[in-house]
C-alpha cells in the first residue's frame, strides 16, 4: 500500500515532487478557538485523550491548573492558563487551548528529512504517518509553535492530527465536538472567517477594542485559529508568538533537494548534512546559512537518544 | 431549577452567585453563552474567588463567604428605594399587599417569639392579619405600614451601600455598578436568572441565602417568565430523583412528610395539611393531600391500606424529632447508638465534615455495608494508609462489607435532571466481574430478611411483610415494573365525573389529577404520574423539537409536574393574561383557554380575571415575600455569621451567628478562634473532577492529578509561601499537607476595615484511586448545618496556614 | 459557503459548522486516509443511549461497545461521547463526561464482594450468599432489639433508628424507589443522600 499514489496530498516531507491535489473540488478547514468563550474546562483534553487513546502519566501539582505540565507524544492539546491583570488594574484569566496549528506552510514539514512522514492533505491538515517517522525531532525545530513531542518509548514523533479519522468520516474532531462553550468550532475556512467576524463585532461591542483573528500570515495563515480580544498581544495568552516564523534552519531547507538531505541525514548524519547545506544552491541568504548551523548544532545537542 | 437548562439562553442577565457554574456544570452553562452570543445578556459573577465562570463574565465583584443575604438585602434596598421593581407584578403576585400581625417585629438580630432558654421560635406572630372572614386582609395602596412591603422595606434599610462593603468586602462601586445591572431587568420585557449551587447551600444560613435571591426575582418580576427564575443546579445525576422518590430521613414520595409522633392518626396528620385558601377565591392545592396519601398508601402496601387500617398509617414509622440527618446519624453513631449503616453510593468519610468524626463514628459501628461500583475510601476507613489515613485496623472491630456494584452503563432506569426531566437510559454492557445491580442486591436483602422474619418471627414485621413486591422476578425487579409503580394505575374501573370516560382497573395513569381518595388508584410518586403511561415510556422519548427556539424542548424526556417545563409560567403572562415579554412568550390567555409552548401551571381553560393567583401551590395564590413561618430562623433573610467568623455581626453583636442553628455540644467545641485561626476558608469542586469519583479514573486524574489548595499573591507574600510549596492548612478539626497554588485570583477584602484573606480548598482527593494520595476538605470543615435543612457549613469556616514540608508517609 | 448568523445559531453548543463534512473533509475518502489516516475505530461499534452519570445537567451520551449484544456475548464498551441530538448537550460533554470511559473501566472498579472481619487488616472475597446473609442477620439482630413500637406516650412509632441507610444519588430514580421501599419497610428512619454535599 503506498501512499505516494495519493490523490489527496498536497504536501509530503522529503519528496521530490508535490503529489498531485487532484481533489480540487475539497474545500480547506479550519478549527476556530474563541478564546473568549473558553472557560478552561478541559474537556478538550479529554476528549482528546479519550478519542485517540492516549493516557499520559499522572503528574503532580506545579503551581498551576496546566495539567500536563507540557505538551507530549500523549498530550496533543494542553489548556494554558495567564492571570492577566489589564490596563484598569482588572484580572482577566486568559486561558488557551494550545496544540498544532495545522500551518498552511507547515514548518515540520518543511524540515521532516524522512519521505512521508509528514503530509498535508487537500483540506490542509496536517499530519504525522508515525511508520515512516525516524525520530529525529528536526519538525520540532521547524515548528513555529513548538508542539511536536518525540516519544521516548517508540522514538516518533507525535502531535494532533486534527482527528483525520474522524474527519474522515465526517465527524469533527472530538476536542470540538467536547467543547462545552462551543467555543472550539470546525468547518471551512471562510466559513471559520466569518464566524470569527460576527464574533470580533460581539467582543469590541463589550470593551475589547483589539479583539481580532489570529491566522498568522508568516505561516501563510493557519487551519487552527484563535478569536483573541487582544489581538494586539498574543504572547499574552501563554507566549503565542505574536509573529510566528519557521525557524532558519527550516528556511535554508527552502526549496532545496530534499532526498539528498534525507541520505544526509539518516544515512551520514549531520556533519554531511552540513557540508552538503554549505554548497546548496544560491537562493539561501549568507545570514541564513549561519543561523540554520548554530541552530543545527543545538538540535544535534538536543538529540533525544 | 424552576426553569430548564435551554431557557437560560433566553435572559438578559445572567447572574452566578452562589455557584460557579461554568466549572461544575460546564455543558449547561453553554446556554449561558449562547444567551449572551445571540441575546446580548450580560453574565455578572459574585464570588469571593475569580472562578472560570468570571472568566468568562462581563462583570466580576468579590465576596467574602458567608455574607451573600448581606449583599442581597442590599440589593433589595438599592430596588426599594430606587424604585426598580415591577409594580404590576409585585402588586398581583406576590403578598406585597398583605397585612402582618402588629406582634410581629425585628429587633437586634431577632425576630419576635424568641426563647432565650431553649433557643427556638414561638411563630405565631409570623403570619397574616386575618379578617373575619378568615382570610389575609390587604391593602393595595401600600399605605398601610403593616403591608408586606414595607416591612421588608425598613427591614433591608439597614443594609445601605456602606454596610454591605463593610460586611461583604464588596468594594461599593463595583456592588452599586452590579445594583444598576440587575435593576434593568425590573421591565416587563427583561428577564434576569439566577443560577447558584452549593455556594449559598452549604451554609448555616442557606435556605435564606436563596429566599433572599428569590425575592429579589419577584420583585423584578422575573419568576415564571422564560430567560428568569431561581435555578438550583444540583449536583449528583439523580439528586433530584431521590429527593422527588423521598430518600430523605423525614420525606415520603412526591414531597410528602413522614408522620411525627404527634400526628397520633390518619385524621390527625391530615388535619395539619389541608390547609385552607387565605384569599377569597383561591383554591389551595393542598385540599388534595388525601388523595396523593392514599394512592401512595396503596402502591406501598397493597390491600393492606384501606379505609378501615386508616390506609395502613401505622405501617409508616413516626419520627420523634424533625430530622435524622447525616449530621445526627455521626453524632449517633460517636454516642455509641447505632448498630449499622449502610453506605449505597455515598462516600461519608469524604463527603461530610469533619472527617476525624467520621472515622470514629464509623469505627463504633458492629457493621458497614458498602455498595459502591468503586474503592470508596468510606468501605477502607479501618485501613492505614499514613497520614491521610491514620487508623489502627487492630482496634477496629467494625465488620465491613464492599459489595460491588453496576454502574449507569450497566443498567436502564430513569435519572431525574436539575430541570426536572425525567429521562431513561439504557443498558450498554454487563457490570465487571460477579457485581450485580442495587436492584438485585436490595431484592435480595429484603426477600433475605422476610424469609428470616417467617422463620423466627421478631420485632413488627408487619410493614416488612405487607410491602407490596409484585415483580415478576421477586429477586430482581425491572426498572420498568418500579418506573410503572411508581407512575401509578387505576385498581378499578373508574368513571371521570366531568368527562364521562371510564378508565379500567388496572390500566396507567396519565396524570396525578386522576388520583383519588378513596383507595381506587395507587401510585407510588404522584409527581411522577404521568410518566409512564399507557401510551409508553414518556420518559424515553427523544422528539428535540423546540418551539420558537426558546429552548423548552417539551417533546424530549418527560418533566414533572405534568410535564411542565418552566414552573410559575402563569406569571410569566401580566394580569390580563398577555404575556410580559411578548417576543418570548411562554403561556397566555387567546380568549377561551391558556396557551403556548409549555404546560399551563393553572387551570388550562380559567379565565385570568379570576381570583386565583399564579402561583397556585401557595394558599395566598401570591409569592412571599414574607415568608410566614415555613422557615426556622425568620420571615426575612437576616445577615448572620458563619459559625466560624473572623468578624463580629456589626448589624447585632450580641446575635453573631444564626440563633436557630443546631449545634451538637460536642461540636460546637470543636469551633475556632479567628486569633487561632485567622483565614477565611471555603471548598469547592474543580471542573477536571466530580467529588471523590473521578480520581478513579485516569484521563481526570492526569487533569488534575495533586492537591492543593489556593492563596492570594499577598498573604502568599506574608507568609513567606513558594509558587507550588507545601504548606499545612490547620483548623481546629485537622489538618491538611498540601502544595499552594498562589494566584491573583483571591485578593484580599477589606472587611470592617480590616484586611480579610480567603483561602480556597479544592476538595476532590482521597487515598483511594489513582490520583496522588490527599488528606480530604473535609478535614478541616465544621460539623454543623443549615438551620433549615442541616446541609453542612462547607463555605465559610476558619483556618491558619503556614509552610511546610511534605508529608511522610 | 459563507453562512449567515441564523443558520449558526442552530449550531450553538456544537463546534460544527454548517458546511457539509462531506465535502470538506476527505470527498470520498480518498486513498489518502486508507494509507495514511487511523482507521475509524467505532465501524463495528454498537451505539447505546444513555445519560452521563455525574452532574444534574444529564447530558445526554452515546456509549460504542464492541459486540452486538447477542444473548450470550459479553459487551465491552470503547468508546463513550455526546449524543447530538441531546437538546441541553448537544453532543457536547465536559472534561468528566468526556472521560466517562476510564470510569467504566476504572482499575479501582469493584468486581467480587469483599469482607473484612473485626479487627482485621485486609479485605477477603467472599461469595454473594455469605454476605447478604450475614448482613440480614446483622440488620435482623439489630432490629429485633432496637425496633421502637410505641414511645413514651404509648403512640405507634414503629421505628428502627439503631441501623441507618444512605442512599446513592447517582442511581435511578427505579432503584432508589425500590431502596425507599426496603428501607420503610424496615422503619428505618436515619435515612438520607447526597442532596447536601
Amino acid at each position: 500500500m503506498s501512499d505516494l499514489q495519493s490523490q489527496d496530498y498536497i504536501r509530503r516531507s522529503a519528496s521530490t515532487m508535490t503529489p498531485p491535489a487532484t481533489r480540487s473540488h475539497e474545500e480547506q478547514v479550519a478549527k476556530l478557538i474563541d478564546v473568549s468563550r473558553c472557560i478552561g474546562c478541559k474537556a478538550c483534553q479529554a476528549a482528546c485523550m479519550e478519542w485517540n487513546d492516549l493516557r499520559p502519566e499522572i503528574g503532580y501539582f506545579e503551581g498551576s491548573y496546566e495539567n500536563p505540565n507540557d505538551l507530549g507524544p500523549s498530550v496533543w492539546t494542553l489548556m494554558k492558563f495567564n492571570e492577566y491583570e489589564n490596563e484598569q488594574g482588572n484580572l482577566e484569566w486568559l486561558i488557551r487551548k494550545d496544540g498544532c496549528m495545522h500551518c498552511e506552510d507547515p514548518g515540520c514539514l518543511k524540515a521532516c528529512p524522512a519521505p512521508g512522514a509528514i503530509v498535508q492533505y487537500a483540506n490542509g491538515i496536517v499530519d504525522f504517518i508515525s511508520d515512516k517517522c525516524i525520530g529525529c525531532g528536526y519538525c520540532i525545530k521547524g515548528c513555529p509553535f513548538n508542539i511536536p513531542r518525540v516519544s521516548k518509548t517508540d522514538h516518533k514523533s507525535y502531535k494532533c492530527t486534527l482527528c483525520s479519522d474522524r474527519v474522515t468520516v465526517g465527524l469533527e474532531p472530538a476536542c470540538v465536538k467536547a467543547c462545552p462553550t462551543g467555543a472550539i468550532m470546525f468547518g471551512s475556512k471562510t466559513d471559520m472567517q466569518h464566524q470569527a467576524a460576527d464574533r470580533i463585532v460581539d467582543l469590541k461591542s463589550r470593551g475589547f477594542a483589539k479583539a481580532g483573528l489570529y491566522d498568522p500570515p508568516e505561516v501563510g495563515g493557519t487551519h487552527v485559529m484563535y478569536v483573541l480580544h487582544h489581538a494586539d498581544k498574543p504572547s499574552l495568552y501563554s507566549g503565542l508568538p505574536d509573529k510566528p516564523h519557521i525557524s532558519y534552519i527550516v528556511q535554508a531547507w527552502k526549496g532545496l533537494y530534499k532526498p539528498l538531505a534525507v541520505a544526509g541525514i539518516a544515512l551520514a548524519a549531520l556533519a554531511g548534512f552540513f557540508h552538503w547545506i554549505t554548497v546548496g544552491p544560491n537562493d539561501t541568504m549568507r545570514e541564513d546559512e549561519d543561523e540554520a548551523a548554530r541552530e543545527i548544532r543545538e538540535t544535534k545537542e538536543e538529540q533525544v537518544p | 431549577m424552576t426553569n430548564t437548562w435551554g431557557d437560560i439562553r433566553n435572559a438578559d442577565v445572567v447572574i452566578v452567585m452562589g455557584g460557579n457554574a461554568a466549572e461544575a456544570h460546564p455543558c449547561g452553562f453553554k446556554w449561558v453563552i449562547e444567551a449572551k452570543i445571540e441575546n446580548g445578556a450580560k453574565l455578572i459573577v459574585v464570588d469571593p474567588r475569580f472562578t472560570r465562570t468570571a472568566s468568562v463574565a462581563d462583570y466580576y465583584a468579590p465576596i467574602r463567604p458567608g455574607t451573600d443575604i448581606a449583599f442581597l438585602s442590599g440589593l433589595m434596598h438599592y430596588l426599594l428605594t430606587h424604585d426598580k421593581i415591577q409594580h404590576t407584578y409585585v402588586k398581583n403576585y406576590t403578598n406585597a399587599s398583605l397585612l402582618v400581625k402588629e406582634e410581629f417585629s425585628f429587633q437586634d438580630g431577632l425576630f419576635s417569639g424568641f426563647n432565650e432558654d431553649n433557643h427556638s421560635y414561638d411563630k405565631s406572630s409570623w403570619d397574616y392579619e386575618l379578617g373575619e372572614d378568615g382570610f389575609a386582609k390587604a391593602d393595595d395602596t401600600w399605605q398601610n405600614p403593616r403591608c408586606v412591603i414595607n416591612l421588608l422595606k425598613e427591614h433591608v434599610s439597614r443594609y445601605t451601600p456602606e454596610m454591605v462593603s463593610r460586611i461583604c468586602g464588596t468594594p461599593q462601586d463595583k456592588f452599586l455598578h452590579i445594583c444598576e445591572l440587575i435593576a434593568s431587568t425590573c421591565v416587563p420585557d427583561r428577564a434576569m436568572t439566577s443560577l447558584f449551587a452549593l455556594g449559598w447551600t452549604q451554609h448555616t444560613v442557606g435556605v435564606q441565602n436563596i429566599r433572599a435571591m428569590a425575592m429579589v426575582q419577584l420583585l423584578l418580576g422575573n419568576i415564571g417568565v422564560a430567560g428568569g427564575g431561581m435555578n438550583a443546579l444540583r449536583g449528583h445525576s439523580n439528586i433530584q430523583g431521590l429527593t422527588d422518590v423521598g430518600l430523605l430521613s423525614n420525606q415520603l414520595p412526591g414531597y410528602m412528610n413522614l408522620p411525627t409522633d404527634k400526628e397520633t392518626s390518619y385524621d390527625e396528620y391530615m388535619k395539619t395539611r389541608l390547609f385552607k385558601p387565605l384569599r377569597p377565591g383561591q383554591t389551595s392545592f393542598y385540599q388534595n393531600t388525601r388523595k396523593l396519601f392514599v394512592s401512595l398508601q396503596k402502591a406501598l402496601f397493597g390491600d393492606a391500606a384501606t379505609a378501615e387500617t386508616n390506609w395502613a398509617y401505622d405501617l409508616l414509622p413516626k419520627l420523634d424529632i424533625p430530622l435524622y440527618d447525616i449530621i445526627k446519624a455521626f453524632e449517633m453513631m460517636n454516642n455509641g447508638q447505632m448498630g449499622g449503616y449502610i453506605c449505597q453510593g455515598f462516600n461519608p468519610l469524604q463527603a461530610f465534615p469533619d472527617r476525624g468524626k467520621i472515622r470514629a463514628g464509623l469505627s463504633k459501628l458492629k457493621f458497614l455495608v458498602t455498595m459502591d461500583p468503586l474503592d470508596t475510601e468510606t468501605s477502607r476507613f479501618w485501613q492505614d494508609f499514613g497520614p491521610q489515613n491514620p487508623a489502627k485496623s487492630h482496634e477496629i472491630q467494625t465488620e465491613v462489607f464492599q459489595l460491588p456494584v453496576s454502574c449507569f452503563a450497566e443498567e436502564n432506569g430513569s435519572l431525574v435532571n436539575s430541570a426536572r426531566w425525567l429521562q431513561w437510559h439504557w443498558k450498554a454492557a454487563d457490570p465487571p466481574g460477579i457485581a450485580k445491580s442495587d436492584l438485585w442486591i436490595m431484592a435480595g436483602l429484603f426477600q433475605r430478611l422476610r424469609a428470616l422474619y417467617q422463620k423466627e418471627g421478631g420485632a413488627f414485621p408487619d410493614s416488612l411483610m405487607a410491602m407490596t413486591w409484585n415483580y415478576m422476578n421477586p429477586w430482581e425487579p425491572e426498572p420498568e415494573e418500579l418506573a410503572k409503580e411508581m407512575n401509578g394505575r387505576f385498581l378499578a374501573d373508574v368513571t371521570d365525573p366531568v368527562t364521562n370516560v371510564t378508565s379500567k382497573g388496572g390500566t396507567l395513569l396519565d396524570g396525578f389529577s386522576q388520583l383519588r381518595d378513596d383507595g381506587s388508584t395507587a401510585s407510588g410518586c404522584w409527581i411522577f404520574a404521568g410518566s409512564f403511561t399507557e401510551k409508553g415510556n414518556q420518559m424515553a422519548r427523544r422528539d428535540a423539537t423546540d418551539p420558537r427556539e426558546q429552548g423548552l424542548s417539551p417533546n424530549w424526556a418527560w418533566a414533572w409536574p405534568a410535564n411542565r417545563r418552566i414552573l410559575y409560567n402563569r406569571a410569566s403572562a401580566d394580569p390580563d393574561g398577555k404575556p410580559w415579554n411578548p417576543r418570548k412568550p411562554v403561556i397566555e390567555w387567546n380568549g377561551s383557554k391558556w396557551v403556548g409552548i409549555d404546560v399551563p401551571d393553572y387551570p388550562v381553560a380559567q379565565k385570568p380575571s379570576a381570583n386565583d393567583g399564579p402561583f397556585i401551590m401557595t394558599v395566598e395564590g401570591q409569592a412571599r415575600l414574607f415568608g410566614r413561618n415555613l422557615l426556622v430562623e425568620g420571615p426575612f433573610p437576616e445577615h448572620y455569621e458563619p459559625m466560624e467568623s473572623p468578624v463580629e455581626n456589626v448589624l447585632h453583636p450580641k446575635v453573631r451567628s444564626n440563633p436557630m442553628a443546631r449545634v451538637f455540644e460536642h461540636d460546637r467545641n470543636n469551633f475556632g478562634k479567628p486569633s487561632d485561626f485567622p483565614f477565611v476558608a471555603t471548598t469547592y469542586r474543580l471542573t477536571e473532577h466530580f467529588h471523590f469519583w473521578t480520581k478513579h479514573a485516569l484521563i481526570n486524574a492526569v487533569l488534575q492529578p495533586e492537591e492543593f489548595v489556593e492563596i492570594g499573591e499577598v498573604l502568599a507574600k506574608e507568609k513567606g509561601i513558594a509558587q507550588g510549596g507545601w504548606v499545612k492548612v490547620s483548623s481546629k478539626r485537622g489538618e491538611v499537607i498540601c502544595k499552594a497554588y498562589v494566584t491573583k485570583r483571591i485578593k484580599p477584602l477589606l472587611v470592617d476595615g480590616k484586611a480579610t484573606h480567603v483561602i480556597g480548598v479544592p476538595l476532590h482527593w482521597g487515598f483511594t484511586g489513582q490520583a496522588r494520595k490527599g488528606y480530604g476538605a473535609n478535614t478541616l470543615t465544621p460539623s454543623v448545618g443549615d438551620a433549615n435543612t442541616q446541609t453542612p457549613e462547607f463555605k465559610a469556616f476558619l483556618v491558619n496556614v503556614e509552610t511546610t514540608s511534605a508529608p511522610t508517609a | 459557503m459563507a453562512l449567515t448568523r441564523r443558520e449558526f445559531i442552530k449550531l450553538t453548543g456544537m463546534g460544527l459548522a454548517a458546511s457539509s463534512l462531506g465535502m470538506i473533509g476527505f470527498g470520498a475518502s480518498g486513498v489518502a486516509q486508507a494509507a495514511a489516516v487511523r482507521p475509524f475505530k467505532l465501524t463495528h461499534a454498537s451505539e447505546t443511549r444513555n445519560t452521563c452519570t455525574y452532574c444534574s445537567v444529564a447530558c445526554g451520551i452515546l456509549i460504542y461497545s464492541m459486540g452486538d449484544k447477542a444473548k450470550n456475548a459479553r459487551s465491552n464498551i470503547i468508546h463513550i461521547e455526546g449524543d447530538p441530538d441531546h437538546p441541553v448537550n448537544r453532543g457536547t460533554l465536559c472534561p468528566k463526561g468526556s472521560a466517562l470511559l476510564d470510569i467504566v473501566h476504572a482499575p479501582t472498579r469493584l468486581k467480587v464482594p469483599r469482607y473484612r472481619k473485626p479487627g482485621g487488616t485486609d479485605f477477603e472475597e467472599v461469595s454473594w450468599d455469605f454476605a447478604l446473609d450475614r448482613i440480614a442477620r446483622l440488620m435482623k439482630d439489630d432490629r429485633d432489639k432496637n425496633f421502637i413500637a410505641k414511645n413514651a406516650d404509648g403512640t405507634t412509632v414503629n421505628r428502627w433508628t439503631s441501623v441507618g441507610m444512605l442512599a446513592a444519588s447517582a442511581s435511578s430514580s427505579e432503584t432508589s424507589f425500590l431502596t425507599w421501599k426496603v428501607a420503610r419497610s424496615l422503619g428505618m428512619v436515619v435515612f438520607d443522600n447526597q442532596a447536601r454535599v
